[in-house]
């Protein structure tokens, strides 16, 4: 996120794209409903009539895997109507001649004719979030997890940019990321590119700070990501996975293709507080420590780093991540010695000067946002105040590209998958709470009314759902939220998981599965 | 701004604040029950009224607007009586068993009997009985012991923007009900037992868990990224109880998640010790409960040492024959800064390689 | 020479229900058969003329033969034959059905402002109403007047807001003007709820006109643009009626855009609320119509800063609105002096209880409660000596007689306990109870608490269960003070006005009837003899015949006793219903 959480109420206008944030992120859900009732105008783009839907001004009901559509048409607008930023434009930014001729064709007709949304909607979008004061945008992985996603990140991108709605109080970019501590991950280099701090693994004079703080060469080549260290398994190329914390076979795309992967591991380790469907595939387990039961520091969406207290004894030998991979290191003839937990955090902050002045004493009561350099900084609550880090900011031109499965005569719909409130992710912690799982027992499938009766079908009958890839057996529900012609399943449940059926087409650029779209078919059972 | 002078202290205030937000800059106490700085003005409890110089009657000071040069005076014998009186009124409409009341402690209605010392009642008389519809898994809702301020059908409303409870029927016999009375049906956020001054509203997953002399810790949530500041209650190493304090970035407000969410911490298939397979696999995947049974079988309960050694082993073989790139390592969005940090440290600086990743795209 | 004939037949709500469709049938049948040329009319309702007020006489027939105009009272189907007969076709009129001077003082002594045409127009008919000048007043004030001048008229006029609270109509339409807005509203309060009161029903009913004339009045001297009128659904006559007036006021360009001509829009909605007494209330109301449960809230804003969906709101209630055409036309002077210094006009009170003539009576502010009761009312009933009168609906006092030279305005009630609330009178003769009065009350106020405060919620509550144990012999020392205690924290700590003055049944009754309180709680007894456990029934021997009639009657079978001897009532089986008491024709039965 460029803004912070206190900054959501006091938006104009708030335009989420990709986004069911009051089950996703309820709590920012929260911030954008105080937003509205002091006055904010929401708009919401979303193949699905998501709760949020209620509380906007504007719903643009476009067809999944049509946002880059949208959005070019949307600027368009914004171009005709000549509410850009020129003077943002010339100071901060960079080639916007190209940008601009590009949008041209992007008319709010052709919007309409690719996304399904009226023209007459584009233009209304245009015209709201083009003379808003302080908007905020907001995604999440509807937007992300497309085979194009980067297109559509760098489309939200320009469209923040043409109207200086950047480096702002209460303007900005905000993805919104879905686990508590994935800011944290990524920040702390666990990305196959990045060392600590985003600092890239290809380029020497940083491998040699690291070096010298670490004491041993580093390896040169970036490594693979998830996505791809999966496919290498299954071409040999990868032998052994050390998974502390995930469990991809539910949460990967392809359910299949993750297990036989797996499976074809020589060693597979998993680290985990329960005995997760990606444990059962391990060759040792090694039982840790969950939140409640260790220290440290969390990162939100908004950047801000907060302390987590150990409240109780882990259970059994369960031991912290951390003191397990240290004395798996030590084996190794590697030592690594911390006193206390917060010094690992300050090793990061020497190495990442954005967390150099963040220490444990400073957020025991509230925490701060990183960049926070000195020790006397109060933190950074929006990013690009004056200017982005890497001088002018680029348009990049970003042209409509259809998703990689579209539907067919054998497979007629699309599927697209998420989350529902009351579970999270692949369930490890939720569907082991027995009252979570009395009000969200199991896995449905969300139907258009106009579907079920062309399928003849009746809400809570069991159908099957069967993809390129596998079928799975699930209950109906139908529902008004999914456009005709989609389907959408949360991906919460082991025994009907969605991501048997999903499509592991990635974005060439980050990587990401196209988990919104893949084409499937449905059938009653007999 | 406005300036304003509360029992004889002056106070400075912005433009629309109220009488109680003035009382309350200076720290002076005025008895409330309805009120909530996040909700709208609601003025249904009557016992913060206070007196105005030059006005007749006393007005509750959460709906009246502080103006300058008001002369307020926020205690005094008359005012005593009636909040006293008010207080004599709400009691003999409650069950007054706080022996057994899950809020015993931490109630305000019986922190303001306690203050006001009030053991007999003039006014005992009807009170009202409900047959409880309580199904759902999450709030126990004991109307008995509701004194109708309102926060709850607030909060639901105007903040959480669901409106699953309202107010039903008219005199005594009114009530906070769902639709139709029927079971609750919403969202689950706890949104109103968070606001709940009585025992009228509570968790049910920490009914009879004990109620004082908890250990709380401060934490964040381990659900979604929004970073919300939990904390916990503890007793006797078990986590009975998930809260929020207003005062951190989620303003004290949780979902269903974050506030009940919370039972998987000491869940009985929690991994204990270190485990081994013993059984090559060959088997496909199964969910059901009798194979997640049988799927211990396949592996063996090692020390901690074992463990370890076995991993240092296979791995430093795997290394040696098809180099560093051939193993990849997968860290957690659930793991803390620190683990995360030591982990790719682990890949980069041990292991050798720059294949690690977590799910950053999912 | 053809002989001008109307008929005009009562079918307000009091007509309808006393037979007004039957007694036109049948004049309709009467005319068909003789072929005679004759115009029907139905007053009060039914072919639309407004209710006289007078429905204690319905169902009224006019029979007007050249301009005469003969009113029958009491008119049954069957006795139209002989009307018509012998009036119609003879020219004599029956004598023994009239009316007669009772009626015509009744009318006669009031003073007819908000009334003056119900009973006389169709209230179905916008030309009806045009006829006797209407619509003149909003045109005037659309094309002529700036909104300025209105409300400088209506504050000159001394006009206040005959809900009840009094303020000042023009004091009020002036801050509404005062405030800017892009979207403000007029709404007019129909939620009559007080228990027998129906002045705005009546009005509603038979001159609906009138009001959606004084709304249109008022949306001009405000700026808005946008009208309810919140009618109770339970007055389906004057949801109709209203509606078919605004539907008119649609066709002639009286309502919606560019009205009259000018540039002026104004939107008429009506809004049916579901019948609460407490969305009377401002607050109350408007949350209603916003969809929200009836409660009312805090007054951190007047509603014309902020009232329904936090605009700017002018509301007034039917009978204020129904005077304002009235005054534009005549002026701010001829409507100030028709009553006192500080209270301009007229009112419509709604006269019933002990009282012969019971209906709605409209006299000058100023009037004593005496000219009220005696010169209009005709006195109490059957001879019987005046007790109180209760003024105000159930939020209002009881009145003694020392008491009776009150004049009726806002101030001299509220300072004799009670107030003038919309508009309830009712009459207590020496058989009334006062405690079970108070109690009568009360048990309404509570069951229509909106239960929002703790003082109206749990302390009427618990005022009633007092008064219940008063009146059932179970009364304790110190009972009275509580009584007052609690009364008296109700009006000082309620939120809204209802609780606010839901004591003053109780506390006007204890401050001028204190004696009757003391009776039931030291002596166990009810002065009145109407508090069923305080009294006891037992035949005098002397007086009895033993005919047996009380023994007929009694549903528990506790007289006993032969033919032609005395009876006894067995005091352990009496329920004290009081059958016997009324069915014995020789008074042989007391009641103590």
């Amino acid at each position: 996120m460029t803004n912070s959480l206190q900054e959501i109420e006091n938006h104009d206008l708030i335009f989420v794209i990709g986004s069911n944030t009051t089950e996703s992120h309820p709590i920012i859900g929260l911030k954008m409903k105080k937003a509205v009732r002091k006055g904010a105008e929401l708009i919401v783009a979303d193949p699905r009539k998501i709760d949020l839907v209620r509380f906007s001004s504007l719903w643009l009901q476009h067809k999944p895997g049509t946002d880059v559509a949208l959005l070019n048409s949307i600027m368009h607008v914004i171009v005709k109507e000549g509410l850009i930023d020129e003077k943002f434009i010339n100071e901060r930014t960079e080639g916007f001649e190209s940008f601009r001729d590009s949008l041209k064709e992007f008319t709010p007709e052709k919007g309409e004719k690719i996304t399904g949304v009226s023209a007459e909607k584009i233009t209304k979008a245009a015209l709201m979030y083009g003379n808003a004061v302080r908007p905020g945008i907001y995604y999440t992985m509807g937007i992300t997890q497309h085979s194009h996603g980067t297109d559509n990140v760098l489309a939200i991108a320009n469209l923040a940019l043409m109207t200086g709605n950047l480096g702002r109080e209460c303007t900005g970019v905000n993805p919104l990321r879905g686990q508590n501590n994935v800011q944290g991950a990524t920040d702390m280099g666990c990305i196959p590119n990045f060392l600590t701090g985003y600092q890239s693994v290809e380029v020497s004079a940083i491998r040699k700070r690291f070096e010298k703080a670490w004491g041993v060469k580093l390896p040169e080549k970036k490594g693979l990501t998830a996505t791809e260290m999966i496919n290498a398994a299954i071409e040999g190329k990868i032998k052994s996975l050390y998974i502390m914390g995930e469990n991809p076979v539910i949460s990967d795309p392809d359910m299949n293709h993750t297990m036989k992967a797996l499976k074809s591991l020589e060693f597979l380790v998993v680290q985990d507080i329960f005995l997760t469907e990606t444990a059962e595939l391990a060759d040792v387990i090694l039982p840790a420590a969950c939140f409640a039961e260790k220290d440290g520091t969390f990162t939100n969406t908004a950047r801000m780093v907060q302390r987590i207290r150990k409240a109780v004894e882990p259970p059994g030998e369960a031991k912290e991540d951390s003191s397990i991979i240290i004395a798996l290191s030590e084996k190794f003839g590697y030592q690594m010695q911390y006193n206390l937990v917060e010094d690992i955090f300050y090793e990061a902050g020497s190495l990442w000067p954005a967390l150099a002045g963040i220490t444990y004493k400073r957020i025991a009561n509230k925490g701060l946002q990183w960049p926070c350099p000195t020790l006397d900084h109060p933190g950074t609550q929006y990013l690009f105040k004056g200017g982005f880090p890497r001088g002018k900011a680029t348009f990049t031109v970003v042209n409509y590209k259809e998703s990689e499965e579209i539907p067919n005569d054998e497979f007629p719909l699309i599927l697209t998958t998420g989350r529902q409130l009351f579970q999270y992710h692949t369930g490890t912690m939720t569907r082991r709470v027995e009252a979570i799982n009395n009000v969200s027992p199991g896995a449905y499938v969300e139907i258009n009314p106009e579907d079920a009766k062309i399928y003849g079908i009746k809400n809570g009958e069991i159908i099957s759902v069967t993809s390129r890839r596998g079928s799975i057996d699930i209950d109906v529900k139908i529902s008004d939220r999914p456009l005709q012609g989609v389907v959408f399943i949360p991906f919460h449940f082991s025994e009907a998981a969605a991501n048997v059926l999903t499509n592991n087409a990635l974005d060439p650029i980050a990587k990401i599965p196209e988990y919104k779209i893949c084409a499937v078919k449905i059938q009653k059972k007999l | 701004m406005v300036t304003l002078k509360i029992d004889g202290k002056k106070v400075t205030v912005r433009k629309l604040s109220t009488i109680l937000d003035a009382a309350r800059k200076l720290d002076i106490p005025i008895p409330t029950l309805c009120h909530h700085p996040e909700l709208s003005p609601y003025g249904g409890c009557r016992l913060c009224l206070v007196e105005i110089k030059g006005s007749p009657k006393p007005v509750a000071s959460c709906t009246t607007f502080a103006k300058d040069g008001m002369e307020v005076i926020t205690t005094s014998p008359h005012l005593e009586k009636l909040r006293r009186t008010t207080l004599e009124l709400l009691l003999s409409d409650h069950p007054n068993d706080c022996m057994v009341c899950e809020r015993a402690g931490d109630c305000k209605l019986q922190e303001l009997a306690y203050f006001y010392g009030i053991r007999e009642n003039r006014f005992i008389g009807e009170r009202r009985s409900y047959k409880k519809i309580d199904n759902n898994p999450f709030i126990n809702r004991d109307m008995e012991k509701c004194i109708l301020c309102g926060q709850c059908v607030r909060v639901c409303n105007e903040i959480q923007g669901v409106g699953a409870i309202d107010f039903a029927y008219r005199g005594l016999k009114t009530v906070i009900s769902p639709p139709f009375e029927k079971d609750l049906n919403c969202e689950f956020c706890g949104q109103c037992v968070a606001v709940c001054p009585t025992g009228a509203l509570t968790g049910k997953m920490w009914a009879n868990k004990g109620r004082q002399k908890f250990k709380e810790v401060e934490t964040i949530c381990p659900y979604c990224g929004c970073g919300c500041n939990i904390t916990l209650h503890i007793r006797r190493n078990k986590v009975v109880r998930v809260s929020s304090k207003e005062d951190s970035i989620n303003g004290g407000w949780l979902c269903a998640k974050g506030r009940f969410g919370f039972s998987f911490i000491d869940h009985p298939d929690r991994l204990k010790k270190p485990l081994i397979r013993i059984v090559p696999k060959n088997q496909e995947f199964d969910s059901s409960e009798t194979k997640k049974q049988d799927l211990l079988k396949n592996f063996k309960e090692v020390e901690w040492d074992e463990a370890l050694n076995y991993i240092v082993t296979k791995l430093k073989e795997i290394k040696d024959r098809h180099g560093a790139d051939s193993i990849g390592g997968f860290s957690s969005a659930r793991c803390t800064n620190e683990e995360n940090y030591i982990f790719q440290k682990f890949m980069r600086a041990v292991i050798g390689t720059n294949n690690v990743d977590h799910c950053a795209r999912y | 020479m053809e002989k001008n004939i109307i008929i005009k037949v009562c079918m307000g709500t009091g007509g309808v229900a006393s037979g007004g469709e039957e007694v036109l049938e049948k004049f309709k049948e009467m005319i068909t058969k003789s072929g005679l040329n004759v115009k029907i009319d139905t007053k009060c309702n039914a072919q639309k003329v407004g209710c006289r007020g007078f429905c204690s006489k319905d169902v009224l027939v006019d029979v007007i033969v050249d301009d005469v105009k003969t009113t029958y009272k009491h008119i049954k189907p069957d006795m139209v034959e002989k009307i018509f007969n012998e009036h119609i076709i003879n020219g004599v009129p029956v004598n023994e059905w009239l009316a007669g001077s009772e009626y015509n003082d009744f009318h006669n002594k009031q003073t007819k402002v908000v009334l003056s045409h119900c009973g006389d127009i169709d209230p179905e008919d916008i030309d009806s109403y045009i006829a006797v000048g209407g619509y003149n007043a909003a045109r005037k004030a659309i094309l002529e007047m700036s909104s300025e001048e209105i409300v400088s008229i209506i504050k000159n006029s001394n006009l206040r807001g005959r809900g009840g609270a009094g303020f000042p109509t023009g004091l009020k339409w002036e801050l509404g003007l005062r405030i800017k807005s892009d979207v403000k509203y007029v709404i007019c309060n129909g939620d009559e709820g007080d228990p027998g009161a129906f002045m705005d029903r009546s009005v509603m009913e038979g001159d609906p006109h009138s009001v959606i004339e004084g709304m249109i009045i008022c949306a001009k001297a405000t700026q808005s643009n946008y009208g309810y009128i919140y009618v109770r659904a339970e007055y389906p006559l004057a949801v109709k009626r209203l509606q078919m007036g605004i539907d008119q006021c649609y066709t002639r360009g009286f309502l919606g855009q560019n009205i009259f001509g000018s540039d002026f829009s104004f939107d008429l909605k009506i809004f049916q609320g579901a019948g609460a007494f407490v969305c009377g209330e401002a607050t109350a109301l408007m949350r209603s119509i916003e969809g929200k449960r009836g409660m009312p809230s805090p007054k951190l804003w007047r509603s014309a800063e902020r009232g329904l969906w936090e605009k700017p709101t002018v509301l007034n209630n039917v009978e204020t609105f129904a005077n304002v055409p009235k005054i534009i036309l005549n002026g701010a002077n001829w409507y100030r002096k028709l009553g006192t210094d500080r209270s301009g006009g007229t009112k419509v009170f709604s006269l019933s209880g002990k009282v012969k003539n019971t209906g709605l009576v409209e006299v000058p502010l100023g009037i004593t409660l005496r000219e009220i009761i005696y010169d209009i009312g005709g006195g109490i009933e059957g001879g019987k000596d005046f007790k109180a009168i209760q003024t105000g609906g159930p939020s209002g006092g009881c009145i003694p007689a020392e008491l009776l030279d009150t004049e009726v305005d806002y101030e001299s009630l509220a300072h004799a306990g009670s107030i003038m609330g919309s508009g309830g009178m009712v009459v207590l003769d020496e058989n009334t109870c006062m405690v079970n009065t108070a109690k009568f009350f009360l048990e309404f106020t509570q069951a229509e608490s909106c239960g929002k405060c703790t003082p109206c919620r749990i302390g009427t509550k618990r005022m009633l269960e007092i008064l219940e144990r008063i009146t059932s012999g179970k009364g304790k020392e110190g009972d009275i003070e509580l009584l007052e205690e609690l009364g008296n924290h109700i009006r000082a700590t309620s939120l809204c006005g209802l609780g606010m003055t839901a004591a003053n049944p109780v506390l006007s009754t204890l401050k001028y009837f204190r004696d009757e309180y003391i009776a039931h709680i030291k002596e166990k007894k009810c002065p009145a003899a109407v508090c069923r456990d305080l009294i006891t029934f037992t035949i005098i021997e002397e007086k009895c015949k033993g005919c047996g009639s009380c023994k007929r009657v009694c549903p528990s079978d506790a007289i006993r006793g032969t033919r032609k001897s005395p009876h006894r009532i067995d005091k352990e089986l009496c329920i004290k219903c009081g059958s016997c008491f009324d069915a014995c024709k020789f008074k042989a039965i007391l009641k103590v």
